[in-house]
């Protein structure tokens, strides 16, 4: 089974339609999987449910497809640096879930290894807690919250063989490996592909059998949120 | 005088110890990285998936696959590591993160904290908060006395949503420093900032705590 792809709008061809939920990876405008987000946009798919931790800044990552109006909700921990992102759902015209970013992580991981809910201390006496089963365990309360399962998860990796074995750089990682294992079909973009046998199986960080179809995404132009910098010192 | 941002930074800076693993919301507590004493091994967390975070980087190392949990461009350092998100916040949320240190609205006199949202205004989101006020065994937060509209932020009970209600366990202000030993005591009064008086602090405060005497007395 070939896994590569000529470019991201075959990668996604037949995964696509109105009203879908959609994982995506990446924290910030860090390990964004653009090359897929801007092929949706292009697609012109709509009503779509994004889980996802942020919602990009103006015109970058998915607030790309938030200027296009083409998400209905968004599940996300943190959506701050988007004017157009508050000003949809201040209107009323964007549905926003908050889940504490752990809670985030953890409902995809959890949905994508088959478990249905958890239990956790985050958000206990909170407003996320309202409507969520309680239960106390040796003295203390926590609440019920569900895993995440999606139909479709997109994600950006850094190397990968031709098998689908991933490689993250740095702090890339972030969301990518748990939304990786959420959707029913994962669609990866990368930096660079490899063959098979090139990458020590002791390093490979999302086993190749979460990912079923990958494209080279390569140029990459990484989009910076905060440039922060140190003098260095005179000699 | 009270305290400055970089003074209140380096007040919470005082409750490191040497191996702890440490979480620093953004604002205020960001400064906290610049005040751990000399000497003493210190490794700080960011939740987007970092142990060891290091130093700003010089203009010619920036690395946009290198950001902090503020989205900040760092460094690493010899001894870092990265993992994913998950893996991130089980550290946080298994209890073994030593101490947190985090900015907030509001702190209640029962240690509720406030520091996500304000209802029809401000829509950004908790982030990690939730998570680290759950999971971290010590909560420091550090914040001006007041608001800008000369309003008390250490109160009887939040009017905000809340972020983690009976969490906190010691707030660090521009004026004194207030602290509990356990979540059931209330908070007393432990330090003052130089030339700020008791009578300051008590016009400026309306949660009920114990008084500076109690301390010494106890």
């Amino acid at each position: 089974m070939k896994k590569i792809y000529p470019d991201a709008a075959a990668a996604l061809e037949g995964l696509l339609s109105d009203g879908i939920t959609i994982c995506a990876g990446g924290f910030g405008l860090c390990g964004i999987p653009e090359r897929l987000i801007d092929a949706i946009r292009d697609s012109g798919v709509k009503d779509l449910t994004f889980v996802s931790n942020n919602a990009g800044i103006d015109n970058e990552g998915l607030g790309k497809l938030l200027r296009t109006r083409q998400i209905r909700k968004m599940i996300s921990s943190y959506v701050g640096e988007n004017k157009e992102f508050e000003r949809q759902y201040l209107a009323g015209e964007l549905e926003v879930e908050f889940c504490p970013q752990g809670t985030l992580a953890e409902r995809c991981r959890a949905g994508g290894a088959g478990i249905p809910g958890f239990y956790t201390k985050t958000g206990v006496g909170t407003i996320v807690a309202e409507g969520k089963e309680h239960k106390d365990f040796d003295g203390e309360t926590y609440i019920l919250e569900r895993g995440i399962r999606a139909d479709l998860s997109i994600v950006k990796g850094w190397r990968a063989d031709e098998a689908g074995n991933l490689q993250f750089r740095k702090t890339t990682r972030n969301f990518n490996l748990p939304m990786a294992t959420a959707g029913r079909i994962c669609v990866a973009e990368v930096e660079e592909i490899v063959p098979v046998g090139s990458l020590d199986p002791d390093c490979i960080h999302l086993p190749s059998i979460y990912v079923k179809r990958m494209i080279l995404g390569a140029p990459y132009d990484k989009k910076i949120e905060f440039r922060t910098t140190r003098q260095r010192e005179a000699a | 005088m009270p305290w400055d941002r970089n003074q209140m930074a380096a007040r919470a800076a005082k409750e490191l110890r040497d191996g702890y693993y440490v979480n620093l919301g953004i604002g205020i507590p960001t400064l906290v990285a610049n005040n751990i004493p000399a000497g003493m091994e210190v490794t700080l967390q960011s939740e987007n998936g970092m142990l060891g975070i290091g130093p700003f980087p010089y203009d010619d190392e920036v690395d946009p696959d290198l950001i902090n949990a503020g989205k900040q461009t760092i460094s690493e350092l010899p001894s870092s590591s990265y993992f994913d998100s998950a893996a991130s916040f089980a550290m946080i949320r298994g209890g073994h993160i030593d101490l947190t240190v985090l900015g907030a609205m509001e702190v209640s006199a029962a240690g509720d904290i406030a520091n996500w949202m304000i209802p029809g205004k401000m829509v950004k989101g908790m982030g990690g908060a939730m998570d680290l006020v759950a999971g971290v065994k010590k909560i420091i937060v550090v914040m001006e006395h007041v608001s800008k509209n000369g309003d008390a932020k250490f109160i009887p009970e939040c009017t905000l949503p809340l972020t983690g209600k009976n969490v906190v366990d010691m707030i660090v202000t521009d004026l004194c420093v207030f602290q509990r030993p356990d979540h059931q005591s209330p908070f007393r009064l432990i330090e003052l900032a130089p030339g700020v008086t008791e009578e300051e602090v008590a016009a400026k405060t309306t949660a009920r705590y114990e008084g500076l005497a109690a301390a010494v007395a106890g």
